[in-house]
């Protein structure tokens, strides 16, 4: 759908300095996918995101869409690009000084759309977003979640087949950012826009993304589905950024006490919900004692750590980890 | 006697307003036809923005800057044959709003030029990427955006344009300010000053509240 090749960025600075901010980056993005972009601040996540509707003309490569290199379009053509490719802002982005319904109404008149048309579509999109009540409303009087949702109003208004996300939720607390995430996901599913979402937090790209790149520094580093990522990290940045999903931290106490033999088990994929540990305890004479643990889903497919101690006869353990490993991803002996 | 020397004065009083407004009247609709403009076309013409044109927006931001920095009495002086020309007389207020006029387009323009750079830059850019036309994101979103500092701006000049109207009696223009210092300075009427002066506070003051609920109004953030 979405198709980047071999795309650069570079800055001119007023002390005529260059800044490449995107480097090289080749990328495919499928139709209908929700495709998430992470990094750090300065990255060049929202340089690369603003080349697909050409607010941002790179200065090296093409952008093919459908099939149609755009990245030479003026004029005209661009308008009519932009009509069809949604976008919502980390700041919203509204026009202060019109009502809800004028928001979305300029985005239709700007499509061409007659009074008749608009009048019967704002108070739909409105309705999707679960603002209808708030149509006369100005932005200052909403909170920073219904601003989020009338500004995705507004990018699905004109039934765009594209809708990029620079960073959506960044302005939003937690509970807030959940509902959004969860609007867009429906959106993407329901009219089934293609969707890039721009995000310096893996766990919005965990919850909603279906497949994601790493930039570091201007470049794609790593790119996959989001399960891939996670489970298994291949770039060190990669890594260093989904550490926190499957690193435990012991406790001090127990990681000092030598007596005890502990293991880290790895679960990724579907083997989470199968009773591994319960028929370990059954097939082998052994106590298992669980100390601590963490399991998550991403993408619907589990993804974990447990830590355990297992008691027993050195040959009894022994055969126990062999079976687990097994039947887990990965069984690690911890301070053996 | 006094009372004669009242109505003398109350007609006075009437007549000086009347040149006031018209002189400020005439100069206030000149800077909204010409200085809007001006102060856009300054805007517009920006570094990064619409129509970027450093040649012309220098141009634009110096012919605002000669004007400004001109004194209004030179102002008034250089502008004669100009004046001339445009309403075949030198003199009356009529005349006065000539300079008047050149004066505050220049002051609105910059003031235009101002509350449009206080637009933030993300809802324009959103709107440049929903596909709206340069035209309507001008007309729709800019001038929406900075209507409130449009107005604000707008109560200055006129406040300004008072004060100026007092030096264009220099030219026969009249005026509220003419009357003040024709009583107070040449002839020692220290009441009649004092009360022209006092008058004319209350007209600032009342410009000033009017613009400011006025703008208040339209501003929703
Ligand atoms: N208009 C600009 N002019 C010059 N340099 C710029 C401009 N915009 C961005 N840059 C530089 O390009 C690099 C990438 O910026 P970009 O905004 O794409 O990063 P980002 O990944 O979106 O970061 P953030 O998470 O902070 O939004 C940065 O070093 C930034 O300073
Ligand atoms: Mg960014």
């Amino acid at each position: 759908m979405i198709r980047f090749e071999n795309i650069s960025v570079k800055y001119t600075l007023k002390s005529k300095q260059e800044v490449e901010a995107v480097r090289g980056v080749t990328l495919e993005i499928g139709e209908g996918e929700i495709f998430g972009i992470v990094g750090t601040s300065g990255a060049g996540k929202s340089t690369l995101l603003r080349t697909i509707n050409l607010l941002q003309r790179p200065t090296d490569g093409r952008i093919l869409i459908g099939g149609n290199d755009i990245t030479h379009l003026r004029g005209e053509s661009l308008r009519q690009l932009r009509l069809t490719t949604g976008m919502i802002f980390q700041h919203f982005n509204l026009i202060h000084n019109k009502t809800v319904f004028d928001n979305i109404a300029f985005a239709m008149r700007s499509a061409g759309k007659s009074k008749s048309e608009i009048e019967r579509r704002v108070p739909e999109v409105l309705e999707l977003v679960g603002l209808l009540d708030k149509a006369k409303s100005y932005p200052s009087n909403l909170s920073g979640g219904q601003k989020q949702r009338v500004g995705i109003a507004r990018s699905i208004a004109n039934d765009p087949q594209i809708l990029l996300c620079d960073e959506p939720t960044s302005a939003l607390d937690m509970e807030t950012t959940q509902s959004i995430l969860d609007l867009l996901k429906e959106i993407n599913n329901r009219l089934k826009i293609t969707t890039v979402i721009i995000s310096h937090e893996m766990d919005v790209i965990k919850k909603i993304c279906d497949k994601v790149a790493v930039m570091s520094k201007g470049e794609v580093v790593e790119t996959g589905d989001v399960f891939r990522i996670f489970a298994v990290p291949e770039h060190p940045f990669t890594k260093q950024l989904v550490n926190s999903t499957l690193d435990l931290e012991l406790p001090r106490k127990l990681n000092e006490n030598r007596t005890k033999r502990l293991f880290k088990l790895v679960y990724r994929g579907e083997r989470a919900e199968e009773p591994v540990i319960s028929e370990t305890v059954r097939k082998f004479p052994v106590d298992m004692n669980i100390l601590h643990g963490k399991i998550e889903y991403i993408a619907e497919q589990p993804i974990g750590v447990l830590i355990l101690n297992l008691e027993g006869a050195k040959e009894s353990v022994d055969s126990a980890v062999s079976y687990l490993k097994t039947r887990v991803a990965e069984v690690e002996e911890l301070h053996a | 006697m006094l009372s004669l020397s009242v109505t003398g004065l109350i007609t006075d009083l009437i007549k000086a307003f009347m040149e006031t407004f018209l002189m400020c009247g005439i100069s206030i609709f000149i800077s909204i036809v010409l200085g809007l403009p001006l102060g856009l076309f300054i805007y517009i013409t920006r570094e990064g923005l619409f129509w970027q044109n450093r040649i012309l927006h220098l141009i634009g931001g110096l012919l605002v800057n000669i004007v400004r920095s001109t004194p209004f009495v030179i102002l008034l002086v250089l502008l004669i044959p100009v004046t001339h020309m445009l309403t075949g007389t030198t003199i009356g207020p009529l005349a006065a709003s000539v300079p008047l006029s050149v004066a505050a387009v220049a002051f609105y323009a910059r003031l235009v030029e101002g509350s449009l750079v206080e637009v933030d830059k993300g809802v324009l850019e959103a709107a440049t990427a929903m596909g709206a036309t340069n035209g309507r994101i001008i007309r729709e979103v800019l001038l929406v955006e900075a209507l409130p500092g449009l107005l604000r701006g707008l109560t200055v000049t006129v406040v300004s344009l008072v004060g100026y109207t007092a030096m264009a009696g220099i030219v026969g223009g009249g005026g509220v300010g003419d009357l003040a210092i024709r009583f107070g300075y040449y002839r020692y009427e220290t009441n009649v000053m004092i009360i022209t002066v006092v008058l004319l506070i209350v007209l600032v003051q009342v410009i000033q509240s009017l613009g400011e609920l006025i703008a208040g109004e339209t501003d929703k953030r």
